[in-house]
């Protein structure tokens, strides 16, 4: 039964015995991240990405793909190849210049005892 | 202190367990070990995959639907297993793959999916019994998935679970009319829940207890519970419902034990299972031709998107010089 040692989320698939690593070169279409905003009043949020041949195709895909219950009253669609983002591996060293700066929190400072409106 | 770079594999593979342990996330450019990443892969894109091919057995029925209400359900339905197949592919992505690349490891057979897809569908309570009995299981396997340590599919997990308890209850619902109507209704359900009954049973997978790769997927944080225990949960909150809808679990040996609190139910024929995954159960050529068919169909799609694009940039490029 060794073959079959199954996980999985729709039912059980095989956990040994099929490739897991192919890294053959790129043929898919561009990939977007796409970003709704649930309802006015707030921003857009990153809710995944999706394959497309333009923006506009990714904007209409967007919507079949992450509105089909109302979830949103805008979209947007960025070509992921355009995310500009911070390495995780310098994250530490990155994000250093606020770790020693517990006085920018209001939680910092002590309040007398009774005082309100501070 | 010292920069990352410098950090040795055991230190980075202790940081990262360490993470996993707090019950923190790990993302897409995180350092992760190769087996991590590779489990992911396999468990996420088959999954993906069990998706996709899972649309044909509900599809089959779009056209015989018995009702407009029905056929409506049963579109949007199956709208929403595409859904759930693209966000898995995209989960899938994060961690290097390639989507084409996936797709042709379905299409080749060197990735599986669900073995429940390879059964068929002969009657319209076979359509009631897949959201009530396969959608249910896919609930108790994929709620504990929203919890997984890797952070895109714990995500894309949250979205599934959304829909599929619509997909649960209306399979319940059908079942229920069915199951209150003519002689011949009811017959049509008794049936349908005798043929799916085991199936959705092996959904959970063989016992894992002497498997060392679910511990390992346990200590990393992807899986949660045991296939045994999910299995249990699944038959403990089934059975209740098939007496509620006036139905006969197909298993003499199912009986409630008092001991424990739990139903105690029969041995599951791996057998069955194991000829389903290798290839020969009801539908496996079937299914896998029609998805190739489908995707070879589309390609003059594709050319034509692409082209569309090309020259839609190429405009845009001589506009703005």
């Amino acid at each position: 039964m060794s073959d079959y040692t199954a996980a999985g989320g729709h039912g059980a698939v095989p956990t040994t015995g099929v490739p897991s690593d192919e890294r053959g070169a790129r043929r898919s279409q561009p990939l977007w991240e796409v970003f709704v905003r649930s309802r006015r009043g707030l921003s857009h949020t990153h809710v995944g990405s999706l394959h497309a041949p333009d923006a506009h195709m990714a904007l209409r895909n967007a919507r079949d793909l992450y509105t089909r219950r109302q979830e949103g009253v805008s979209i947007w669609v960025v070509a992921a190849a355009d995310v500009v983002a911070s390495s995780p591996d310098e994250k530490d060293a990155f994000f250093d210049p606020a770790g020693d700066k517990p006085y920018r929190h209001p939680t910092f400072y002590d309040v007398p005892e009774g005082l309100t409106h501070l | 202190m010292a920069p990352v770079q410098t950090q040795s594999t055991d230190e980075l593979e202790r940081a990262f367990q360490d993470a996993v342990d707090a019950d923190g996330r790990i993302e897409p450019r995180d350092w992760m070990p190769e087996g991590y990443r590779r489990t992911l892969v396999r468990q996420i894109a088959q999954h993906a995959h069990s998706e996709i091919i899972g649309m044909q057995p509900e599809g089959n029925w779009i056209t015989r639907a018995p009702s407009l209400r029905r056929k409506c359900i049963l579109v949007a339905k199956v709208q929403d297993e595409a859904g759930h197949g693209l966000y898995l592919y995209s989960a899938a992505e994060t961690l290097g793959v390639d989507r084409e690349e996936l797709l042709d490891l379905l299409h080749t057979g060197r990735q599986k999916y669900s073995t429940i897809f390879n059964y068929p569908t002969t009657s319209w309570a076979d359509v009631a019994a897949i959201g009530w009995l396969v959608d249910g299981a896919a609930i108790m396997n994929q709620v504990p998935l929203t919890r997984c340590s890797y952070g895109p599919y714990a995500r894309a997990m949250v979205r599934v679970c959304k829909e599929e308890s619509f997909h649960q209850r209306q399979g319940f619902e059908a079942m229920s009319v069915l199951a209150q109507g003519t002689p011949a209704q009811r017959r049509m359900a008794q049936d349908a829940l005798d043929r799916w009954w085991w199936p959705s049973l092996m959904m959970f997978g063989p016992s894992d207890t002497d498997s060392p790769n679910s511990a390992r997927s346990m200590a990393w944080g992807i899986k949660r519970f045991s296939n045994d225990e999910l299995r249990q949960r699944f038959v403990d909150a089934t059975v209740p419902q098939a007496e509620h809808l006036g139905l006969t679990v197909p298993d003499p040996d199912l009986r409630f034990d008092e001991a424990t609190g739990h139903y105690a139910f029969g041995e599951i024929d791996w057998t069955e299972f194991a000829t389903v995954m290798r290839g020969d159960g009801p539908c496996n050529r079937e299914r896998l031709a029609h998805r190739v068919g489908a995707h070879e169909d589309g390609a003059w799609v594709r050319e034509a998107a692409a082209a569309y694009a090309a020259k839609q940039a190429g405009r845009g490029a001589r506009e703005a010089a």
